[in-house]
This record gives structure tokens, sequence and C-alpha cells, in this order.
């Protein structure tokens, strides 16, 4: 079962600007998925049309089968979303809110409060439930609307940059969470900017970019993809002169550190032995920067260069 | 979702409109009753006994259903305004909008917090009336039904500019240049009789005209016009707003980009 399927959908804004050209996309039941691409790529707008919050020029979308416009009811029931942008009433509590979300869904009072303590809790928001939201800072209003987004108990979750300005302590307790929940069954689809959260995450992405997706894969075979990897090693003592390695593209980016490129095949220990037979010690290494953050620059470039013939 | 579930999603509405204009009842309940007792001392206790009768009644009693009838008509229209592009503004219109809620119950939610706030308006100005004058109600199920549909109506009117209004200023300017001419052209301070031909027929272009002399005769038992005619032209009126809001919100025009 497809939990979100899109198929060849266009979105042109009042303004002339086509922010979506075409983009279809299919997420599986149980899925954990992606949506990666610059600002303004239309990532939000993607998600906007999903949640029925922007309305679509062209195409069609169904959740779990069912298509948004002949059965929106349903499938509205289906999703929850928080979104890239605050959206609650600034003079209501965290309680109320979860509260009055619950009761458009239909849910009675006492399951609802169940609910909302549950859900407050689990975002560490139950002993400030009572606080105009207003007064939350910026991570806790984020996460107030993911417990929003959870209180009707959806098949499918949508969020938005959901750990955006989220410390790095709760971000990971709420990696935690959000795996939990995926686990029991909830299909999640995510847009981030960090792309070490989708790797962690998720097991499939789509890159979109200037409304076009550019890549659609899982995230073991676009790691796979990944052929040359840069690493970085530290070196005990200062060389005057830099050693000479065969077989490696390499430089000394300063004294003590040494840059080389290695690619699959050649492997790591042949470096190593060449290092030790000249009498260098390596300290630590390290990899030049998140390996699917590299690969996402190189894909977008190529979009660039694409985008110019 | 089933009926019950609808209806839950209804009363949530509910809730939440009645609740807000209680929380801040001195800027809803707390104006309309002050100006309004100014209406009744000035226009009322001053100046209407040198005017002397109107149709057989003392002056103040003869305004007192049009200055009630004026307040439920500000108040509904004005809750249903400033909530719903408040929700806008702030965006919490998205949390009904990804709910699986359809439009006519947004719609009806937003209406029955119209409807709430000018019937406790108009209830509070009635008891203020009663300082002033003796009210006696000559057709109570006139008068309750005229109350409802006047403020369904209204509410409908402020739902409508709620939509299309983008900033604070557009909700400032409709009641301001549309709704308080018509309601004081409507025949709340006389009786359109005084007024030559042209004018008297310039005055039944303007529904508020047939909501106060329905309302008028409710109360008083005397009214300008045949009320049958009125009913059925509230009813219009009522009818085509609430389709033409449904319209709108299915469209998404003012709340979807
Ligand atoms: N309401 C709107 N009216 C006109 N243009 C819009 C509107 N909303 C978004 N856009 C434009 O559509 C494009 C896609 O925007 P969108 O918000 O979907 O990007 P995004 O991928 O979510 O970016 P970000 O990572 O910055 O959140 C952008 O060029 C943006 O300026
Ligand atoms: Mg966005």
């Amino acid at each position: 079962m497809k939990a979100l399927q899109i198929t060849n959908l266009k979105k042109t804004y009042k303004s002339g600007l086509q922010a979506l050209k075409g983009i279809s996309l299919e997420v599986n039941e149980g899925d954990f998925f992606a949506l990666l691409g610059p600002n303004g790529a239309g990532k939000s707008t993607t998600i906007g049309i999903v949640t029925s919050l922007v309305n679509k020029t062209d195409g069609k979308v169904n959740i779990f089968g069912l298509d948004i416009d002949s059965h929106s009811v349903q499938a509205k029931s289906l999703i929850g979303v928080a979104p890239q942008e605050i959206n609650f009433s600034q003079f209501e509590n965290p309680l109320e809110i979860l509260l009055n979300q619950a009761g458009y869904y239909g849910i009675n009072r006492k399951t609802a409060y169940g609910r909302a303590e549950k859900y407050l809790g689990n975002m560490g928001l139950w002993e400030k439930r009572n606080e105009p939201s207003r007064t939350l800072s910026g991570g806790l209003k984020r996460r107030l609307m993911i417990a929003r987004a959870l209180i009707h108990e959806p098949k499918l979750l949508i969020l938005d940059e959901p750990t955006a300005g989220v410390d790095v302590e709760l971000r990971r307790s709420m990696w935690d969470f959000l795996i939990e929940i995926n686990k029991q069954g909830t299909t999640i689809v995510l847009t981030t900017h960090y792309l070490e959260e989708a790797e962690k995450l998720c097991k499939n992405i789509a890159i979109i970019d200037k409304g076009n997706i550019i890549e659609n894969t899982s995230i073991k075979s676009i790691l796979s993809k990944l052929d040359i990897e840069t690493f970085f090693f530290d070196l005990r003592h200062a060389q005057s002169t830099p050693p000479v390695i065969n077989g490696y593209d390499y430089h000394m980016l300063d004294g003590s550190t040494l840059q080389v490129d290695i690619s699959k095949q050649q492997g790591i220990n042949n470096l190593f032995s060449q290092l030790s037979e000249q009498g260098i010690e390596v300290l630590s290494m390290r990899n030049k920067s998140n390996r699917l953050e590299e690969l996402f620059i190189n894909l977008l470039k190529e979009n660039k260069t694409d985008s110019q013939v | 979702m089933n009926t019950s579930q609808y209806f839950t999603a209804f009363r949530t509405i509910v809730i939440k409109e009645v609740s807000r204009f209680a929380r801040i009842w001195i800027q809803t309940i707390l104006p309309p009753a002050v100006s309004m007792t100014l209406y009744f001392v000035i226009f009322g206790s001053l100046i209407g006994p040198r005017i002397g009768q109107m149709d057989g009644f003392n002056y103040i009693q003869y305004i007192a259903p049009g200055i009630i009838m004026m307040s439920i008509i500000n108040s509904s229209y004005a809750n249903v305004v400033s909530s719903f592009f408040g929700a806008k503004f702030q965006r919490h219109i998205e949390e009904m909008l990804v709910a699986p809620i359809p439009n006519i119950i947004i719609l009806s939610g937003y209406i029955t917090g119209g409807i709430a706030r000018g019937m406790m308006v108009g209830l509070v100005v009635t008891l203020v009336a009663l300082f002033f004058t003796e009210l006696h109600i000559e057709h109570p199920l006139i008068v309750v039904t005229v109350v409802l549909l006047t403020s369904t109506l209204f509410s409908l009117a402020g739902f409508i500019n709620g939509i299309f209004a983008r900033k604070f200023d557009d909700i400032a300017i409709i009641p301001s240049f549309v709704l308080t001419p018509l309601i004081y052209l409507g025949g709340v301070f006389y009786s359109i009789n005084l007024l030559p031909e042209f004018w008297q027929t310039v005055s039944r272009l303007n529904p508020i005209f047939y909501m106060v002399n329905a309302f008028r005769y409710g109360m008083l038992g005397v009214s300008d016009i045949n009320i049958q005619s009125a009913f059925t032209i509230i009813l219009i009126f009522t009818v085509a707003l609430f389709s033409l809001c449904l319209y709108l919100l299915n469209k998404g025009v003012g709340i979807k980009t």
C-alpha cells in the first residue's frame, strides 16, 4: 500500500512563480521518508498541497489510495502535519490547542485529554500545558506542533523541518521518539536541512530542486554511489616536507594535517602501511564532511549545469 | 467521520468561539452596553420628549427595538469578522483546514459563535433599555425568529468580510462605511413614513430596514411594512449569503494560496 502517492503535481502561484513543475513521488506504508532540497525548492509547497492548505494547479495526490479531491474528509483524517511556520493561536495554551485539534477530528474530550497528556509529555510540554503558547521558546513551539500533529494518531505523519531550532539533546530524543512511532507503524515524511538527520532516520529520500525531483532513491543506494571520500589525518609530528604516498590523491593542509581522497576500491590499509614505513604516526582521522552532504551538493551542481543547457 | 464526530467538531468550534468573546468581554460585551446607554439617554430621555409620539408610542419606546437590533447586527458581524480574520492572520485557521471537517461545519461553527455574541449583547442592551422605558413584547416568536435570522445574516456578512480581508484596515472599513450608514438609514430612529416618496423607495432597498421593522413589529406590533415580505426578504438574503460563504470556502478564496 502506498501511504502517499503524488502524480505529476504542478503548482503555479498567483505571482506566476512555478513552484512545482510536475513532480511524482511514492511513499510506501511504514516508510520513513525524507524530502530534501535547498531553500525555495518546493518542499513546503508539496506538503501544503498534500495537507489541503495549498490549492494545486494540476496533478493528483492519493493518501492510502484515497484521492484528496474526491475523498478529502477520509484522506485528511489519516494525515497529521507539523508545518514549517508556527500556526497555532498565540493566546491559547498547549492543552487547549491539543484538545481543540482533537475536537476537529471528532475525538471526544476524555480520549483527547489522555492523548494530550501522552503527547505533550512525550514532547516535554506537559508542565507547560497551561502557559500561553506565545511564551514558549522557539524549540518548544515546534514540539507543540508535533504533539498537535499526533493527537489523532495519524497513519501518515508529515513534518516540515521538525528539528529546526531544536537543541542537540532534544533533537536526539526527538529522533528516538520518531524512530519508535515509525516502528509502531506510522509512516513518516519529513523535510530537513540536516542531512545527518535524514541519514540517521530515513530509509528513502527524494531530492527536490527548483520544482523538480532530481533524485528519488534509498539512503543505502545513494550512499553507495558515493565512490570517493575525503579523509583528514592528524599527524603526531609536524612534517617539514610532505610524505610520499603512491597511488593516492593527497596533499598537506598544514604541517600536521594530511588530506587524502580515497576511492572504495583502494581501501585504506595500503595508505597506513606507507605512512608507517616513513615513520609517520597518525593520531586520528575524520571524514571531510557528512557524506550525504557532499553528494547532495554534487547533485544540485549537476542540476544547475543541466538546466543551463 | 460519523455524525457524532461531526457534532464533536462543530461543538469544539462553537465553544472556542464563545469562550473567545467571553474572555475578552470588556472589548466585546461592555462597549455596546455603554454606547447604547448613551443613545437611550440622549435620544430617549433628553430629545425624545420634544419629538413626541411616533406611530402611537413614546419616542424612546419607538427607538428601543431599533437600538437593540443595531447592537445585535454590529456584534454578530464584529464577532465573526474579527475571529475569522484573526485565525487567518495568525494562521491557526489551518488547524481546521487540515482536519477532516466539511466546510459547512466550519462555517456553521463560526456563525453560531456570531449568533451567540449577537444574542448576548442584545440581551444586555435590552436590560439597559429596561432602565429607561417599559418594554412589552407583542409577538415573542417573531422577536426570537428575527433576532436569530438577523444575527445569522450579519455573522455571514462578517464571514465574507473576513475571507476577503488582507489587513486589519479591511475589517474596519466595511463596518464604518457600509454597515453603519445602512443601520442609521434603516429606520432605527424614524418611521419612513416621515420621508419623501423617493427616499421611502430607496429605504426599501436596505435589508436592515426590514429587520428593524420586523423586530419592531414583534415588540410593539407596529411596522412600516408587511411582516411576511420582511421575513421573505431576510430569508432570501440569509440563504444567498450562506451559499456564497460556502462557495468561497470551498474554493479557498482568501485562505489558500
Ligand atoms: N504563497 C506564495 N506565493 C508565491 N510564491 C510562493 C508562496 N509560497 C512559496 N512560494 C515560492 O515557491 C517556491 C517554493 O517555496 P517552498 O516554500 O515550497 O520552498 P521550500 O522547499 O519549502 O523551501 P525552504 O527550505 O526554505 O522551506 C519559492 O520560490 C517560494 O518563494
Ligand atoms: Mg519549506
